[in-house]
C-alpha cells in the first residue's frame, strides 16, 4: 500500500509539468462539451479540488484564484450583455421590460435595452460558464505546473525563446519591486511618498534602470554561452520552416474543429497531422542547437496516471454528447430543469485522480 | 594562458583610448590581483578577457588578446565560455534561472556538457562552494554572500581554465567575503585555476594574490610584477603597506602575520605613547533617540529592543553581517518603518513615521545604499535644481557642493553616467542640501577606491565638526576605524555591543581594522594615528599620510 501512496515532491521525482496541461486540457476538452450546469460546476469542483491539493507556494501557484475571479467576471459579462443588447434565442417568458434606446435605420437587427426574455438570460449564463470552465481548467495547470520547467521540457529548437520567457517572467516582479522601492526613496528627498503624482515621477528612472539591467543580463548570458549553434545545411533549414509552419497551420485548424463541436469529423485527423508536422520542423531544428538539459522532468508512470485521467474524462463526455445530447446541452427553449447525466459525471470524477497519485508537495519548502 | 599583445580600447565618441598599451602574460595557475585607481579602465580589461570588450560593448580594440590560445577577436563571447568564467560586480544581474541548482547547471547546459556528467558537476560544485543545503533555494532569498558563492559557482562548473572576478569582495561582510576568498584561494591551489580578479578592497585580497597587476592612472600602461614590489609604488594600498612605509619595512609585508613578525620593533617605539584622544562630542540634545524599538516585516522581528542616542559631533559606526538589520534601523529613523514598540524621535521631539516628508528632510538625511534611487532627472544641474527646490534652499545651494564634492563633472552629465563613486558624492550633495542634522549613509564604500573614500571621510569629518551627527552603517572596518568614535553592532536585530571604536573594534578578529591585529595589544587603530604619535604630534597628522585607509 506505502508503495501507491503518493509519495512527498522533490526535484527528482517532480511529476512532469507536460502531464499537468495533459490533464487541465482532458478537464477543458469536457468542459467544451456541454452546457449543463451541473457537470460544469463538478468540472470546476474536480479541478479546484486538485489545486487545493496539490499545489505548492511558489507565486504562480496563487494564479488559481485569480481565474476563478476572471471566471466569474464572463459569466457576468455575458449576461450583462444578453439583457442589454438582447439575444438571438427568442423566447416566451418576459422577464422585464426595459426602455429601448431608439437607433438610426442603418443599425438595424441591433437593439439596445428593450423586452428581457429568460431564456435568452439563462442561455447566456450557461454559455459563460461553459467558458468559465474552460478558463478555470487552464488556471489549474498555470498553478500546478512551474512554467519554468515546462518551458524546459520544449524541444530543443524552441529552448532559446523559452529562456527569454523566462527571463521576462521574472522581469515584471522585478519591475514592481523597483517601483515600490523608488516611491519610497522619494521620502528621502523630501517629496510625497503617496499618491498617483508619486508613481509617475518614477517611471523615468526605474525604466531607465530596467533596461540597463536588461543589458546586464544579455552580456552575462552571453558570456556563459547562450546562443552557441552548430553548422547545419541551409536543405536542412528550409525543410525545418516549413515543417514547423505548415504543422501550426494544421494544429491551429484541427483544436478549432475540436472545440468547435460541428467540425469534430475533421478535426481530430488535422490536429494529429499538424502536430507530426510540427514535432518533424522541431526536432529537425534541434540539430542546430548544441546545447543539453540538466535534470529533465521524468515522464514516468504517475505521468501517464495523470494525462491518462484527463484524457479519461474527455474521451467519457465526448462519448456521453453522442449518446445522451439532450442531458448535456438542455435547450433553452423551452427553459428545463437540468437532468443529472450519471456517465458523464462519473467521466468527470476520474479527473480526480492525481490528488492520489501526485507527489505531495512540502508547504513552506520555497522561500522563507 | 591569457595574453594581451599592445592591446589598447577605444570606446566609440571617447577623445582617450580607456586602455593603452596594455602588453603581458598572466601564466596559467596564478591568482593576478588587478588593482588601480576608480576609471582606470579595470572593468575594460577584464571584459577584454571574456570578449565582452569589443564584442559587446563597441568599442575598438587594437592588438590582440588570446586566452588558451583562442583570439577573443574571432571568438566571440559565447565560443570562449568553455574557457573563461565570467562574475560581474552585481551576481543578480548574473543570474538567469531562479533556483540554485538551475543557475549552477545553465552554463553547462548551453555548451551542451553530457546529462551525467553535468548531474555530477553540480553535485560537486554545491560541496566544494558549501552549496548543498541551498540547493532547491530561490536565489532571490539568498544572502550576499551566498549569491556571490552562486555566481562563481555558476560559472565554475564549465570548468573553465580562467576566471575574471570583478569586485568579488566589495559587497560582503567580513566574514563572507572571507568565505568566497577560501573558494578562491581553493580553486588555484586544488584545481590550477588561473583567477583574474579586481578589487579595491585591498586589505582583504591581497595576501592572496601571485602577482599584482596594477593600472596606475588612465592612459598608463600597466605594471605587473610582485605584490609587494608593485604595492610599494602604488598609488592604493592597504593599511598595513602604508604602515611599512612609515616603519621603513622593506619590502613590505602584504599580511597582518608578515607585518606582525616585524613590527616588534616599532611596537617598542609605541610604547608608552598613546594615539590622540578624538574629540569628545560636547554633550548637547540628542539628534537621534531611539528606545526600545522593535520593528516587525510581516511577521518576523527584524529588531528587537534596540536602543540608540547619538549626539551632535558625534560619528558612528553601526556594523554587523549582511542581514542584522542596520538598514531596516535607518530606514526606520527616516519613517519608512513604523516601529510595532519602542519609540524613535529627531530633533526637536520630532517622530519620523508621522512627520511630513518636506519636514524630514530637515532632521534627517539618508544616501541609500543605491544611490540611483535618490536620482531622478537627466542631467547634474537639473538634479540639484530639484534639490534646492525639495530643500527650499537658496538656488544654488546644491550646485556650490556638487562642485566642492565633485569638481571634475560636467553639469550636463547623466547620474547614471557617472562611476559609483560619483553618484554616492551627488547623492550626498543632494541630501546636504537640508544641511539636516543627522546624517545618515548606508554601505557608503561601496565601488570607492582608496582616494574616494578619502575624500568622504574629509567630507563627514567636518560635518561631525560643524555639530552634525553621522550615522554609517559599514562593512568597512578601516573607513569604521578611521572616523567612527562610536561603533553599534547589531546581531539579529539586537544590539550586541556599544561602545568607543577602540574597545569594541579591537577585540574582535573581524571588525578589528590590519593595524590594530599589528600592533595589538597597543590601542592602535589607524596609520594616521601611528604617524601622529611618532612625531609627537596630537592632531593635524591627516594630511601627511596618504594612501591606506586613513
Amino acid at each position: 500500500m506505502s508503495a501507491v501512496r503518493a509519495p512527498l515532491a522533490t526535484r527528482g521525482n517532480a511529476l512532469h509539468a507536460g502531464a499537468w496541461w495533459l490533464w487541465a486540457l482532458g478537464l477543458a476538452t469536457a468542459a467544451s462539451r456541454t452546457t449543463n450546469p451541473l457537470l460544469l460546476a463538478l468540472v470546476v469542483a474536480v479541478a479546484g479540488y486538485v489545486v487545493a491539493a496539490r499545489r505548492t507556494d511558489a507565486p504562480w501557484a496563487r494564479a488559481f484564484g485569480f481565474y476563478l475571479a476572471l471566471g466569474a467576471f464572463v459569466v457576468v459579462l455575458r449576461v450583462v450583455f444578453a439583457i442589454a443588447l438582447g439575444s438571438p434565442i427568442g423566447g416566451t417568458t418576459l422577464l422585464v421590460t426595459l426602455p429601448e434606446v431608439p437607433l438610426p435605420d442603418w443599425a438595424a437587427g441591433v437593439r439596445i435595452g428593450g423586452r428581457v426574455m429568460a431564456e435568452g438570460v439563462v442561455f447566456a449564463a450557461l454559455d459563460g460558464l461553459r467558458l468559465a470552465a474552460l478558463l478555470i481548467c487552464l488556471g489549474a495547470a498555470n498553478a500546478l505546473a512551474d512554467p519554468a520547467r515546462l518551458l524546459k521540457s520544449l524541444p530543443g529548437a524552441l529552448y532559446e525563446i523559452g529562456v527569454a520567457v523566462v527571463v521576462a517572467m521574472t522581469f515584471a516582479p522585478q519591475l514592481v519591486s523597483d517601483v515600490l522601492r523608488m516611491r519610497e526613496a522619494r521620502r528621502l528627498r523630501g517629496r510625497r511618498d503617496r499618491g498617483a503624482r508619486s508613481f509617475l515621477q518614477v517611471a523615468r528612472p526605474v525604466l531607465e534602470g530596467a533596461l540597463e539591467r536588461s543589458v546586464a543580463l544579455a552580456a552575462a548570458m552571453d558570456a556563459r554561452g547562450y546562443g552557441r549553434t552548430a553548422a547545419v545545411p541551409p536543405g536542412v533549414r528550409r525543410a525545418t520552416s516549413a515543417l514547423t509552419l505548415g504543422g501550426l497551420v494544421g494544429v491551429c485548424a484541427g483544436s478549432y474543429g475540436l472545440l468547435a463541436a460541428e467540425g469534430a469529423l475533421y478535426g481530430l485527423p488535422l490536429l494529429l497531422a499538424g502536430v507530426a508536422a510540427a514535432t518533424g520542423g522541431l526536432l529537425l531544428g534541434g540539430r542546430r542547437v548544441a546545447r543539453t538539459r540538466y535534470r529533465p522532468d521524468r515522464w514516468g508512470a504517475r505521468a501517464w496516471l495523470v494525462a491518462g485521467s484527463g484524457a479519461l474524462v474527455a474521451g467519457v463526455m465526448a462519448y456521453a454528447a453522442g449518446a445522451d445530447a439532450a442531458a448535456l446541452n438542455p435547450p433553452a427553449v423551452p427553459l428545463s430543469v437540468p437532468h443529472f447525466p450519471p456517465l458523464a459525471a462519473l467521466g468527470v470524477l476520474a479527473g480526480l485522480l492525481p490528488a492520489l497519485v501526485a507527489p505531495r508537495p512540502v508547504r513552506g519548502a520555497v522561500g522563507r | 594562458m591569457i595574453r594581451f599583445e599592445d592591446v589598447s580600447v577605444t570606446y566609440a565618441d571617447a577623445a582617450a583610448p580607456a586602455l593603452s598599451g596594455v602588453d603581458l602574460t598572466v601564466e596559467e595557475g596564478e591568482l593576478c590581483l588587478l588593482v588601480g585607481p576608480s576609471g582606470v579602465g579595470k572593468s575594460t580589461l577584464l571584459n577584454a578577457v571574456c570578449g565582452l570588450v569589443p564584442h559587446f560593448t563597441g568599442g575598438t580594440l587594437r592588438g590582440r588578446v588570446t586566452v588558451a590560445g583562442r583570439d577573443t577577436r574571432t571568438h566571440p563571447p559565447r565560443d570562449l565560455a568553455d574557457v573563461v568564467g565570467t562574475v560581474g560586480q552585481d551576481p543578480l544581474a548574473h543570474f538567469v534561472t531562479s533556483t540554485v541548482e538551475d543557475e549552477l547547471a545553465y552554463g553547462m547546459e548551453s555548451l551542451g556538457v553530457p546529462r551525467d556528467t553535468m548531474r555530477r558537476r553540480v553535485e560537486e560544485t554545491l560541496d566544494l562552494l558549501g552549496l548543498a543545503d541551498l540547493r532547491d533555494r530561490p536565489l532571490a532569498t539568498l544572502s550576499g554572500g551566498q549569491r556571490q558563492r552562486v555566481a562563481i559557482g555558476s560559472v565554475l562548473t564549465p570548468h573553465p581554465r580562467v576566471l575574471v572576478l570583478d569586485e568579488p569582495t566589495s559587497a560582503l561582510d567580513p566574514a563572507a567575503a572571507e568565505e568566497v576568498l577560501a573558494v578562491l584561494q581553493r580553486l588555484v591551489h586544488d584545481l590550477g585555476t588561473t583567477v583574474l580578479m579586481a578589487e579595491h578592497r585591498l586589505e582583504r585580497v591581497v595576501q592572496y594574490a601571485d602577482r599584482v597587476l596594477l593600472l596606475p592612472a588612465p592612459g598608463e600602461p600597466p605594471v605587473l610584477g610582485d605584490p609587494a614590489a608593485v604595492l610599494a609604488r602604488s598609488p592604493v594600498r592597504p593599511p598595513v603597506v602604508a604602515l611599512a612605509g612609515l616603519a621603513g619595512w622593506e619590502p613590505p609585508p602584504l599580511s597582518v602575520r608578515d607585518a606582525r613578525r616585524r613590527a616588534a620593533g616599532l611596537r617598542g617605539r609605541l610604547d608608552g605613547l598613546r594615539p590622540a584622544p578624538a574629540a569628545s562630542p560636547d554633550g548637547g540634545a540628542a539628534l537621534l533617540d531611539v528606545r526600545g524599538l522593535t520593528v516587525r516585516r510581516g511577521r518576523a522581528e527584524v529588531l528587537r529592543d534596540v536602543g540608540l542616542v547619538v549626539r551632535p559631533g558625534e560619528t558612528v559606526a553601526l556594523m554587523g553581517r549582511n542581514g542584522a538589520g542596520k538598514t531596516t534601523l535607518l530606514r526606520t529613523l527616516m519613517g519608512m518603518h513604523a516601529p510595532a514598540a519602542g519609540s524613535v524621535t529627531l530633533a526637536d521631539g520630532l517622530v519620523p513615521h508621522r512627520a511630513e516628508p518636506a519636514a524630514l528632510l530637515r532632521h534627517a538625511g539618508l544616501v541609500p545604499q543605491d544611490p540611483r534611487d535618490l536620482l531622478y532627472e537627466e542631467t547634474v544641474a537639473a538634479e540639484c535644481a530639484a534639490a534646492d527646490a525639495d530643500a527650499g534652499a537658496a538656488p544654488g545651494a546644491c550646485a556650490a557642493l556638487v562642485a566642492r564634492l565633485l569638481p571634475e563633472v560636467r553639469r550636463e552629465a547623466h547620474p547614471r553616467d557617472l562611476s559609483e563613486g560619483q553618484r554616492l558624492a551627488l547623492a550626498l550633495a543632494v541630501v546636504l542640501t537640508a544641511a539636516p542634522p543627522a546624517l545618515l549613509l548606508d554601505e557608503p564604500t561601496r565601488g570607492l577606491d582608496y582616494a574616494a573614500k578619502e575624500r568622504l571621510a574629509g567630507v563627514l569629518r567636518e560635518l561631525a565638526d560643524e555639530g552634525h551627527c553621522v550615522l554609517l552603517a559599514t562593512h568597512d572596518v578601516e573607513l569604521a576605524a578611521d572616523l567612527a568614535s562610536r561603533v553599534v553592532v547589531l546581531a539579529d536585530g539586537e544590539v550586541v555591543a556599544d561602545g568607543p571604536t577602540a574597545e569594541v573594534v579591537v577585540g574582535s578578529p573581524s571588525f578589528a581594522p590590519q593595524v590594530a591585529k599589528v600592533l595589538a595589544p597597543g590601542p592602535w587603530l589607524t596609520v594616521a594615528q601611528v604617524a601622529g604619535a611618532l612625531r609627537g604630534v596630537g592632531g593635524g597628522v591627516r594630511d601627511d599620510v596618504r594612501g591606506g585607509a586613513s
